[in-house]
């Protein structure tokens, strides 16, 4: 059975430790924030400003000056920092940040990311993408095996723009984790029921199998 | 009375001219400078470069201006949420330059700070490369990035003083604070004026060297873009 995105989610909150700064991105990566292990002391950053990302506020409670890179309200947790764009970055920048989650539209075997731009498509803009993936000290990318249509989005090459050149360390889908050795997708976990050939089937960059490869512990 | 303080929007955007480089601070619609935006939008003024992270809802924040074909040139990270944007972006009307988040916000800090460029690692190996100098320190690969300063910056505050120094609230502070150094003339609005002497020094985030002019906003709307809520504790 491949996992659901709240299972990528989960099985990447086990990838904390206690203490560390996490930037969560949007989409599957928000999710992490529902499976923080219980007894860890994590601090969720938000690139617009803000160290300590608590949960959703009550109805009514609303605050305009207060929200997360998505832009949705939200509050902050007991010692919680407010600071400027700037300050943010260098953070992020400077290598404060521990660990940095979120999606792609294509991985290479080579870590490059591409998360940003479709050619043809209306360009929105990279935000935070490219400084946070340029700069985090351990990235994991959250993502789908493939496109809706079935396509690898674990290539040799990728063949979209990229975000960043050589940096995913680690990549978590619905059917595998891997980790980007330089070499290729090292297949370190299967999702529950998942055989390596179907994960040999959907991932069309070179696939690195060592031994046995074990089923993914949600224990 | 301070000779910063002046009375209202209009007044503080006296001087404001047709092509010139203005910035706006805020994080999508959060901290943005609603006032002097809609005193802007009431002028015939045309053909500005507009810094800021985002480019306003339709209608709102910098959308206001976009409605009015104010905006020639857009120098952002991200600028969804915003049909009119696309519309006149598809036609060609308006010119963009999509810059990373980190990046701009220290291009516009080194432009308040005297610091003609810098190297980053954002963005090497990607199209925003593309015409940079590229250097490796301690075996990483760098791109050159230069300043960016403005002739007007707009910037929106919780409190300020007579003085011009200011005070940002939560989030609200976002690209503000390095904006208000970058701007030739640096106008802000505040939610809250107060005498000098009133906030406590050890409190201000921008010191009044970097603000010229300052006025209390009425009626702030402070718009928010997607309410998210939890159930209530019943």
């Amino acid at each position: 059975m491949s996992l659901d995105k709240n299972q990528i989610a989960q099985r990447i909150a086990r990838e904390l430790e206690d203490g560390y700064y996490v930037n969560l991105g949007i989409g599957i990566p928000t999710l992490v924030a529902n499976y923080i292990p219980e007894g860890l002391q994590i601090v969720l950053q938000s690139e617009n400003g803000l160290l300590g990302i608590g949960p959703f506020p009550f109805e009514g409670e609303e605050d305009a000056d207060l929200i997360n890179a998505g832009k949705q309200t939200i509050t902050a947790t007991p010692g919680a920092a407010f600071f400027d764009s700037s300050t943010s970055f260098a953070m992020i920048r400077g290598g404060h940040i521990d660990l940095t989650v979120l999606g792609a539209f294509e991985v290479s075997e080579k870590g490059d990311i591409a998360s940003w731009k479709i050619p043809g498509k209306l360009v929105k803009g990279m935000g935070g993408a490219m400084d946070l993936v340029a700069a985090a000290k351990n990235i994991i990318v959250a993502m789908m095996h493939t496109d809706p249509a079935g396509n690898s989005k674990l290539l040799p090459e990728c063949s979209l723009p990229l975000t960043g050149k050589g940096v995913v360390k680690k990549i978590v889908t619905n059917l595998a984790v891997l980790e980007v050795t330089g070499d290729g997708f090292k297949l370190l976990e299967r999702a529950p029921g998942v055989s390596i050939d179907e994960i040999k089937a959907a991932t069309s960059g070179r696939l690195i199998i060592e031994g046995e490869v074990p089923e993914m512990d949600f224990s | 009375m301070s000779k910063k303080v002046v009375q209202n929007a209009e007044e503080a955007i006296q001087g404001l001219a047709s092509g010139m480089v203005l910035m706006f601070g805020g994080f999508g619609l959060c901290g943005i400078p609603e006032k002097s935006i809609e005193a802007i939008a009431q002028t015939s003024l045309n053909q500005f470069t507009c810094i800021s992270n985002n480019a306003g809802v339709d209608g709102f924040g910098l959308g206001a201006l976009l409605r009015k074909h104010q905006i020639k040139k857009m120098i952002s990270s991200y600028v969804g949420e915003n049909k009119e944007f696309e519309r006149q972006l598809l036609s060609g009307e308006l010119e963009v330059e999509l810059i990373p988040q980190g990046t701009l916000a220290e291009r516009i800090r080194a432009g308040g700070a005297g610091i003609p460029a810098f190297f980053v690692p954002a963005g090497f190996g990607t199209e925003v490369a593309e015409g940079k100098e590229v250097r490796s320190f301690d075996g990483r690969m760098y791109l050159m990035e230069a300043w960016l300063k403005a002739d007007f910056a707009f910037v929106k505050a919780w409190k300020g003083d007579t003085m011009g120094n200011l005070i940002y609230r939560a989030t609200a502070n976002n690209f503000n604070q390095a904006m208000a150094m970058a701007g030739k003339i640096t106008i802000a609005e505040v939610e809250e004026l107060v005498p000098a002497g009133s906030l406590d020094p050890n409190q201000i985030h921008t010191p009044g060297v970097f603000v010229q002019r300052i006025f209390q906003g009425n009626d702030y709307e402070k718009r928010i873009e997607f309410v998210t809520t939890r159930k209530s504790k019943g």
